[in-house]
């Protein structure tokens, strides 16, 4: 009886594992029609290997070859840039951007489950914001992050790129992008930013989409620019309009 | 109820003759008068703010550990100053409403005050015999900008402290004493000491605004001795006839009603809409920024500026002899200010008027000195929008490097394009004008044969 039990479980469970791992024929199949024109048969990438990775020379060099080898990327990557909507690009050279994705769900899973074949590499990770400090999570977004994404995480601009805004991004999607380095990012591994520290910047990213607005409507959170739009456009409109009220218009006489 | 208190007051200080003066005083009654009088009022409502605001900040910068009631800060160390702010912004009673009025206020106020400039500049009401209170008129107006930056700095938040490094970056670049002008204000290298603290709080909330005061009374004085200026609307308004309603009933209520209006304005503004939320900017360190920090509006122009200026700096050999945050941040402003200053002066001695002047040109009246205003007025809004140039950036997808070549552009050619568009328009006008005239007294004769 035990036994039965034993072989149903597994048997309930092993269709479950191959999904969660995906189709990796389909996700070949998928590779070859959107990906192998950059990155190469079986993800080799068309750049040469060495100058993918952190340091100053990475960005200049990398928009030399087509693409970066994705042995060894693992998951991690793969799930990153294809649920942000950051892969397939229109053409090389481009910051990724957010779009919508154009794939579905067992589409997605086929991908990521053939591109984390190609090599060994880190699996999705599984950030806990909630336990995470808020306040170690404000003190290392603002040492860390701050600087391109803005404080509060509305994103910003740098030289030759565009932070984004953090409003869309998943706690998942967080997670990643600090141990990849999307673009000109640069890349944290676990002795910078241990998995603990992660789970606090998520905490914080994660507050910081709907922040305490006490003092009433938050116009933007990116601070005097707004502010002086509703200084003019709002406080001086109205006065002017009440000198014109109180005062006289033009006649002539 | 007036005649009543005046005579009381007659009676212990002989002073009816005056009040009666005062009451009787003419003001013009035309709209465009009364901005002045909201940059007056919005003074009024600061000042009455800054008290309160007194009676909580903390001038210190002795370093504290955070255990109030706003979460993402607990544990953090931060300034005294700072954590006092945060005090007004989350435990104090009103005091967030309180902080975010003052800082409505003060962004009202220099707007009202730059809408009132342009309409002193462009109607030629600084003439002969007014030159002085126009000259006191621009000094309020420079420190006051001076003042805002205090009050924005003493916070010691984010921005605060990033704000600040630009103006030490600005201060030490100008040639030859600004090193040592930077280490006498600041008491040392930024971001400085103690002391650079006390000297912002004291000129903040004391030396600036007694300043200000001094000078508006004045300039009020001023107006009063040598009356307001006047548009010509009606036959009855000379250079020798003042036309207008007096201080009591006339002006009185009005005056009351706008101030009435200003303070229910900025306190609706203070009430309803966030403005500098500190708490979320999170206390200053010398190693930190974040992306899009941004003076308030009234110094955008020079972010801008410090953005369009090439990247250069004059150097002979080893020695900089001006570094380049000189030209954006202090070359621009002290050439604006200059030419306003020296304007009435220089218009009197290449216009060739020196006349006295009571009644009030309109723009198209006078094209030289529109299309001058034009020009210098585009000059600093290109500049000034080039400031946000970042945010159109992340916000409508212009991409940064063509839109600051496009403003470097615009910053060369469209003021003096704007200038001729505006004299164009005003000899437009006035030829229409004549016209019409002329088509007027023709019907007058056609109709009287």
């Amino acid at each position: 009886m035990r036994r039965l039990l034993v072989t149903g479980l597994l048997a309930l469970a092993l269709p479950a594992a191959a999904a969660a791992a995906g189709d990796q024929q389909l996700g070949y199949r998928l590779f070859g029609q959107y990906c192998v024109a950059c990155h190469g048969v079986a993800g080799s990438g068309i750049a040469p290997a060495r100058v993918i990775g952190t340091g100053p020379q990475r960005v200049p060099r990398q928009q030399l070859g087509l693409a970066p080898s994705l042995q060894g990327v693992g998951a991690l990557a793969a799930d990153f840039y294809l649920r942000t909507g950051y892969m397939p690009l229109q053409h090389v050279g481009l910051q990724p951007r957010r779009k919508p994705v154009i794939f579905d769900e067992p589409q997605l899973e086929g991908l990521i489950a053939y591109v984390a074949s190609l090599g060994r590499g880190p699996k999705v990770p599984k950030p806990h914001p909630e336990r995470g400090s808020l306040s170690e999570g404000m003190q290392l977004f603002t040492d860390h992050c701050a600087g391109c994404h803005q404080v509060v995480g509305e994103g910003g601009y740098v030289t030759g790129a565009l932070p984004p805004p953090l409003k869309d991004a998943t706690s998942t999607q967080i997670a990643e992008a600090i141990r990849i380095g999307p673009y000109v990012m640069p890349r944290f591994s676990t002795k910078a930013l241990s998995p603990s520290q992660v789970n606090s910047i998520v905490r914080y990213v994660r507050y910081a989409k709907s922040p305490d607005d006490r003092g009433g409507w938050a116009i933007g959170h990116v601070g005097p620019i707004p502010e002086g739009l509703v200084a003019w456009f709002l406080g001086m409109t109205a006065l002017v309009a009440c000198c014109i009220a109180i005062g006289r218009r033009f006649r002539r006489g | 109820m007036i005649r009543k208190l005046v005579r009381f007051l007659d009676r212990r200080t002989g002073t009816a003759p005056l009040l009666r003066k005062t009451l009787r005083y003419l003001f013009p009654d035309h709209w465009s008068f009364l901005l002045g009088e909201v940059a007056l009022y919005s003074f009024v409502i600061l000042v009455a703010t800054g008290i309160y605001l007194t009676l909580f900040y903390e001038n210190s910068t002795a370093t504290v550990v955070y255990h109030g009631p706003y979460v993402p800060l607990q544990g953090q160390e931060m300034t005294q100053a700072y954590r006092s702010v945060l005090d007004i912004s989350t435990t104090v009673k009103a005091g967030l409403l309180i902080r975010q009025t003052h800082h409505w206020a003060a962004d009202i106020f220099i707007a009202a005050i730059v809408l009132h400039l342009i309409r002193i500049f462009f109607t030629g009401a600084y003439r002969k015999p007014r030159e002085l209170t126009y000259w006191i008129g621009l000094t309020i107006l420079l420190v006051s900008l001076l003042e805002g930056y205090l009050g924005y700095s003493l916070a010691d938040d984010l921005l605060s402290g990033m704000g600040l490094a630009i103006g030490y970056g600005v201060a030490v670049s100008i040639p030859f004493f600004g090193a040592n002008l930077a280490a006498l204000i600041w008491d040392g290298p930024f971001p400085g000491k103690h002391d650079f603290f006390s000297r912002m709080y004291v000129a903040h909330v004391f030396l600036i605004p007694a300043l200000i005061g001094a000078l508006l009374v004045l300039h009020l004085a001023l107006v009063a001795l040598r009356h307001h200026t006047q548009f010509r609307e009606t036959r009855r308004q000379t250079e020798r006839k003042v036309v207008g309603i007096p201080t009591f009933p006339g002006q009185t209520p009005r005056s009351l009603g706008l101030f009435f209006a200003v303070a229910g304005v900025l306190f609706l503004l203070g009430g309803l809409v966030q403005i500098n939320p500190i708490w979320l900017w999170g206390p200053y360190h010398t190693y930190i920024s974040t992306n899009g920090a941004q003076p308030d509006w009234y110094l955008g122009w020079l972010i801008g500026a410090l953005r369009l200026v090439p990247g250069f700096d004059l150097t002979i050999g080893h020695y900089t002899l001006v570094a380049n945050p000189f030209w954006g941040g202090a070359a621009l402003p002290s050439l604006v200010f200059i030419f306003l200053y020296l304007w009435p002066w220089l218009e009197r001695r290449f216009g060739g008027d020196s006349a006295y002047h009571n009644l009030l040109d309109r723009p198209r009246d006078a094209p030289m000195r529109t299309a001058i205003g034009m020009t210098t007025l585009t000059w600093v809004f290109l500049p000034f929008v080039a400031g946000s140039s970042d945010r159109i950036y992340v916000t409508f997808g212009l991409p940064y490097i063509p839109q600051i070549w496009a403003f470097r552009v615009l910053a060369v050619v469209a003021p003096p394009l704007a200038g001729l568009i505006a004299f164009w328009v005003c000899r437009e006008l006035q030829a229409g004008e004549r016209v019409e005239r002329r088509r007027k007294r023709a019907e007058e004769e056609a109709e009287l044969a």
